[in-house]
This record gives C-alpha cells, structure tokens and sequence, in this order.
C-alpha cells in the first residue's frame, strides 16, 4: 500500500487523517497515486490538480523521499521506498504569504 | 415570519447568525469550512433551507457546498451518490467543475480580454465570487465566477454550464480586471420578467439579457470613468454593485469605482445620484426592502486607501432615490474606524421595519433593525468578511 500525506484544507474537504494509504497497483507515479486518491476521495478531484489539464495546481507541491518532484513528469516511476511504503508520498501547499 | 438568518463568508470560513423576528438576541454559528475564503453563501428565495456555498482557495481551487437544512449539514452536491459515476464507478466530482464552453452547439472560442498592461490574456477560470438561486426552483442557480462568465446549474449543483454568449460578447477583448480579478460578482433576476438577466463584471461593466442568458448587451450609457481611456465608452467600467428593488425591476442603483447612479428603463441609460456623498467611492448598494426608492451605500475615501472618510464608518442613506443623502452613523465607531466594506457584504431582510446588515474587513457584521437608523455590532472579530446575505424565514 501506498501512503499519502494531505494537507489540512484536503483532511477536512475529504474527511479523512493526514496520512491515508492507497492500493496504486503495479506502476507508481505521481498519476497513479493521484488516480487512485480522487477515486478514493471525488471531493479532491479538482484540488491537486486541474479538473481538465489535470496538471498540478501552481500551488501544490509532491516529495518523495525527500526530494522535491513537483516539477518531475507525472509519469515518472517514484522511488521504490515510496512504492515500499516504507516513505509516505507528500501532497503539499506550497508556503506562501507567510 | 418567524426568524432572520444572516448568512456570512469570510476569509476563514462561513458563519450563520440566526434571530428571531425581534433581531435583539443573535446565536452564532461557525465557523464552516473552517480555513477557506468562502466568497458567498446564498439561499434559495422558494426553499430557505437549500444553501448554496462557494468555497475556494487559491491553492487547491474551487468547491461548491450544499445544505438542504439550512446549514446544519453541508454536502458537495453529487457526493451522495446521485451523481453519475466515472467509468471507475465513483461519481465524477462534477460539481466542482467550471470549465468555459467552447463546444460548437452552445459554446463560444476561449477568447482574451485584456490584462492590466493593455495585453491581451486567454480566460482562465479562477474561482465563483456569486451563487444567485433561481426565483422559483431551489435546483438552479446561477454562478458568476472569475475570469468573468455566467455558470448555470439546474440540478442542484451536481453539474454547471456556462451560458456562452456573455463571454463571448463582441466587446470581450475590451474587458479587463480590476484590483481584485476579473470577476462578475452581481447577478440579478427580474421577478417580474423570468427572460431578463442583469449582472455586473469588473472591469466591464453592466449586461442585460433578455432571452435568460443567451445573449447579452452592455447597458451602460451615462456612465463616465476617468480611468479609461474612453470614459464614456461602451465596456470598461468597474461597475461595483448593481440592486433593484423587486417591485420596481425596471430601476437599478449602481455603486461603480466612483460614483452612484441610477437607471429607470432598465439599464439603457443612467445618471448620476452622487449628491452630497462624503465621497462617490464605495462597494456596496442596497435597496430597503418595502421602500424602492430609499437606497444605502458605505462611501469610501477612494480606490487607494480602501477606508472611510475622516476615519469615520457611516452608511448613507437616501430617501428619495439619489441625490440627497443622510449620514447615519448611531451605534456605528466615529473615530480611528479604518476597515472596508466590500461589494457582496450588505443585504436587507424583508422584516419590517426592515433590517439591514453589513460585514466588514474588520470582521465585524453590524445590524439595524429601524431602516437603518441605528446599528449595532451583533458579532465582532471574525475574519474579514466578504459577503453577507439575508434571509427571512417563516
């Protein structure tokens, strides 16, 4: 199983704890686990990324295994501790305006 | 009538003050949604207890909720299982979902109107800053949303679609944003006419349709605007606020940037009713609820420095539809008041004597229950507000 950390504004809009885990199957990426998120939770649809682009909203940010890879393809497999659950995969709001 | 509900966005949430007819003792509910900016929270007119919501972020975009029992219990319409499900067979979190119609049967191009340095900028969908329920069914309502463009929903909110031809009017490329997005933020329906539909677009202007929303025409003669390049020309105006009184749908009070002005054929001309205003800076206009010609506005020092004259929060109120205005400031600071009132952020009850109802970015909601004539704060220290709306319920 895959774990996702959300944000707080996600938590509440999803009615869910910060950390949730997913089955994403055999491939992990960034899509995966953000397809099998809004299957999960269809309230996030539109929150991590765009309803029709769906790419990443400007003020979200992704790390795995302390890496930022925000700007990585959504395609690209993550590192295996992720794919392990052994490290959670970090939905972040990026920290802006103090 | 048996209770008065004041419905109240915020930067932090939404709030529900509820009284009873004698509007003396309020219970505070809140906050809703706790963390995110709730633009406006709207009931339907025919079923006081279906609340729209909307609730946006700019980090994580925009979300619609729903009541059906006037606020005790919210929902994202669809998310009950209503809605159709996705080919995975969960529903598809539709109604959250604005996207402009560019389809070839009802939609128009995606356009650009111009940006703040005279460029041109594609559309992009940025949040709903006004839900407008439909007069006479609790499942539609209509959303003005920023970049300006007019949304439809009939089933509730499960789903919305953009009523194209505002959007794409002619004059698009000649709309532009003002300081706080390119947003329309004033829907208005004509109780005595279901065909005609008037709103407003900073910085645009004001727009009637007369065919529910399928065409559009700019009705916004007489209005002059010293900051653009044209003042008088036909779109391009920050129109703040537009009201009407529902007896009386043919005249519309307009607060713009500056000036207040009226219009008695509907919007195809107006003029100015500044009078002996303090200043013709503002954001709000509101019609008392048994009287069509007496009219409130919070004057504001100017566009630059969003506060009151001399450090001084007082209404005005003008009994004779414009021109000549009275100070009412009993129960209101009269001294170092330095907060805003925004465009959303007043309303009148139907209660009578009529009650009227300010927030503002002090986070204060202030009420008067005698037209006006004295206030008092009936919640203080919430977030800064950002809408206010008023219910009567029986």
């Amino acid at each position: 199983m895959i774990r996702v950390l959300l944000p707080h504004h996600l938590q509440t809009l999803a009615s869910c704890e910060r950390e949730v885990t997913l089955d994403v199957g055999a491939s992990v990426t960034q899509c995966s686990i953000l397809d099998a998120l809004e299957a999960r939770y269809p309230m996030l649809r539109g929150t991590v990324r765009e309803h029709v682009t769906r790419k990443r909203r400007p003020r979200v940010r992704f790390f795995a295994a302390g890496e930022d890879v925000s700007h990585d393809s959504p395609d690209t497999e993550l590192p295996a501790s992720i794919a392990a659950g052994e490290q959670p995969f970090m939905i972040v709001g990026a920290v802006a305006g103090g | 009538m048996t209770a008065i509900r004041i419905l109240v966005g915020t930067r932090k949430g939404a709030f529900i003050l509820t009284s009873d007819v004698k509007r003396k003792q309020w219970s505070i509910d809140g906050p809703h949604f706790a963390g995110w900016e709730i633009y406006h929270v709207k009931g339907s007119p025919v079923d006081p207890n279906r609340l729209y919501v909307s609730q946006t972020s700019s980090w994580f975009g925009q979300i619609i909720q729903r009541s059906d029992d006037g606020g005790k219990t919210w929902s994202q319409p669809g998310s009950d299982g209503s809605e159709k499900p996705a080919e995975g067979g969960m529903p598809q979190g539709e109604s959250n979902l604005f996207v402009y119609d560019t389809s070839d049967a009802t939609g128009k191009p995606l356009t650009t109107h111009q940006w703040y340095d005279g460029t041109q900028h594609p559309w992009e969908f940025a949040r709903v800053w006004h839900l407008e329920p439909s007069l006479d069914d609790p499942d539609t309502c209509y959303a003005g949303v920023e970049d300006a463009a007019l949304f439809k929903t009939t089933n509730g909110g499960v789903s919305w679609h953009e009523l194209a031809g505002l959007r794409g009017h002619e004059t698009g490329p000649d709309w532009a944003p003002g300081a706080g997005g390119m947003c329309l933020h004033t829907v208005l329906l004509d109780p005595s006419n279901k065909d005609r539909i008037f709103c407003a677009i900073s910085a645009a202007g004001a727009f009637r349709s007369d065919d529910r929303g399928a065409t559009w025409k700019p009705i916004n003669k007489g209005l002059h605007s010293e900051y653009i390049p044209d003042p008088t020309a036909e779109v391009g105006h920050c129109v703040h606020r537009i009201a009407i009184h529902p007896s009386n749908p043919n005249t519309l009070f307009m607060q713009k940037h500056w000036d207040v002005l009226r219009s008695d054929d509907g919007g195809d001309s107006w003029r100015e009713i500044s009078g002996n205003l303090p200043s013709d800076f503002g954001f709000p206009i509101a019609v008392h609820s048994h009287e069509p010609d007496t009219i409130y506005v919070v004057p504001i020092l100017s566009d630059s420095l969003h506060y009151p004259p001399d450090g001084k929060l007082r209404v005005y109120r003008s009994r004779s539809g414009g021109e000549e205005w009275e100070a009412l400031t009993k129960g209101l600071p009269q001294e170092h008041c330095y907060v805003n009132v925004l465009r959303d952020a007043m309303a009148v009850d139907t209660a009578d004597p009529c009650g009227i109802y300010f927030g503002t970015t002090g986070g204060q909601v202030y009420a008067s229950n005698d037209d006006g004539d004295s206030w008092e704060a009936i919640v203080r220290d919430l977030p800064a507000v950002l809408s206010v709306e008023a219910q009567t319920i029986s």
